[in-house]
């Protein structure tokens, strides 16, 4: 009997130990296994980007393929909302909506047409690790002529799903820079956002 | 260099200004190596002079930058870009000179690295000068960077910031672009102290003239980067000083969460 408690505890003790640890080493194991999931997502979308630099469409169609990437990898509602600053707080929903949608748009056309410029190159994703609360994915582009230059991007899952909201090329940040020209753009039409998103559609 | 140019939008005229002004007057030349002297004196003290809030763009004198960077614009759009596209497509030649031009910096970069402290730094620019001065044709050919040795470029305000200097309110230059106080003075100071200037005259001017029309052919180079930021957005003075500053950073090595960084998802005015 008193050897029988004795087993029974020190199974229990084993069992208790084996499932402490597992708990104990859960979060670092998730840690990883997203970071490793951050870098394989941004290691997809550059492979598509390489593709379609090296497909050699002509630029609308370049454009167009832009696009699709972004939205199928980038965090477009964030980003939208981010670049749009504290007016995004007093918008309607179907402000914002058609305020994201020209944004989208608008992006794809102002950084798809320096694609010309990555012809003959490629982008390599070399490391990934976690920042803050989100994922810094680093990768460096390699341009024909052109000394290598840094470009991470900064991925979350805040959204439901691993996106990418940011990109850094040698430390310059993309939502920082939206978020000056889309300010910029929002005074020049008198902090209308429908006129904004309007004025959006023809840039 | 791409993304260099993507931040430096006016920058391609480089400091032309200061190349000459300093050259050509030997009082001015030690009347700037005075405040070097007084910098080194104060030591970090001088970081209390020139405030800097990282995130925040500290600029002051914004309506006088302003005013300069319409000029730098109009100087742009009437003279150095009609220069650099009517030049380009010489793809081939400009990157000769501005491969000849780059190793015409090393030395300046040398003496940085030394006031760095960057020994190691030294070591390598001067070897890599020595091997691209002899083996790529007096530097036409960069071999060093194709045999894969850094590039390692500097400046006097990069010595600034190693001192400890912060980097002062943000200033547009006229035909330099964008700068802050502190790299400002640091170009000025490059000119002062350039090993090229104890060549003789012609040599100078010729080493100048080369400078000049590598940043002539760099503006040509990059016309889509550059037009797009001077010309295609809605506050181009924004976007300069945006790019100028967080690129400046980087380079320094300093922490890019502490350069403007956005977090959509932290953001106090999102949802």
């Amino acid at each position: 009997m008193l050897n029988d408690t004795s087993a029974l505890s020190r199974r229990r003790f084993a069992a208790g130990l084996a499932l402490g640890t597992v708990a104990f080493a859960m979060p670092f194991r998730v840690a990883a296994l997203t970071v490793d999931q951050a870098r394989t997502m941004i290691d997809k979308a550059v492979a598509e980007i390489n593709g379609v630099i090296a497909s050699g469409k002509a630029e609308p169609a370049m454009i167009g393929d832009f696009e699709k990437i972004f939205v199928r990898y980038a965090d477009v509602p964030a980003i939208a909302r981010s670049a749009l600053g504290p007016a995004a707080k007093q918008a309607s929903k179907a402000q914002m909506t058609s305020f994201t949608k020209a944004f989208q748009g608008y992006i794809s056309r102002k950084y798809g047409q320096r694609f010309r410029e990555f012809i003959g190159g490629e982008i390599e994703v070399t490391d990934a690790k976690p920042l803050k609360s989100y994922f810094e994915v680093i990768s460096i582009a390699k341009l024909k002529g052109e000394a290598p230059f840094d470009l991470r991007w900064h991925v979350s899952d805040k959204s439901g799903s691993l996106k990418f909201f940011n990109i850094i090329i040698e430390g310059v940040n993309m939502l920082a820079s939206e978020r000056a020209e889309i300010g910029a753009l929002l005074d020049k039409n008198k902090g209308d956002v429908d006129a904004l998103s309007a004025a959006l559609k023809s840039l | 260099m791409l993304a260099q140019m993507y931040l430096y939008p006016s920058y391609v005229t480089g400091m032309i200004p200061s190349i000459a002004l300093v050259k050509e007057n030997q009082a001015l030349r030690s009347a700037l190596l005075r405040p070097i002297l007084v910098c080194i004196a104060l030591g970090s003290g001088l970081a209390a002079c020139a405030p800097s809030q990282p995130g925040q763009p500290y600029d002051p004198v914004e309506p006088l930058n302003r005013q300069v960077h319409a000029l730098n614009r109009g100087l742009d759009k009437a003279v150095i870009r009609p220069v650099a596209v009517a030049t380009k497509g010489k793809g081939e030649i400009a990157g000769r000179i501005s491969n000849f031009a780059d190793n015409l910096g090393k030395p300046a970069d040398v003496v940085n690295n030394i006031l760095q402290l960057r020994l190691g730094k030294a070591a390598q620019n001067t070897l890599r000068f020595g091997f691209n001065t002899v083996f790529g044709l007096g530097g036409i050919h960069d071999i060093a960077s194709e045999a894969g040795m850094p590039k390692n470029d500097t400046d006097f305000g990069e010595t600034l910031h190693v001192w400890g200097v912060g980097e002062g309110p943000y200033l547009e230059v006229p035909l330099m672009g964008p700068s802050t106080l502190r790299d400002f003075f640091g170009a000025l100071v490059d000119a002062a102290i350039d090993p090229l200037n104890s060549l003789p005259d012609r040599e100078a001017l010729a080493a100048t003239a080369i400078k000049v029309t590598s940043k002539i052919a760099d503006r040509g180079r990059y016309s889509d980067t550059v037009d797009s930021i001077l010309y295609d957005s809605a506050d181009s003075y924004v976007q300069a000083r945006l790019l100028y500053l967080q690129n400046r950073r980087f380079e320094l090595g300093q922490v890019a969460e502490e350069a403007g960084f956005v977090d959509p998802y932290e953001d106090p005015y999102a949802e």
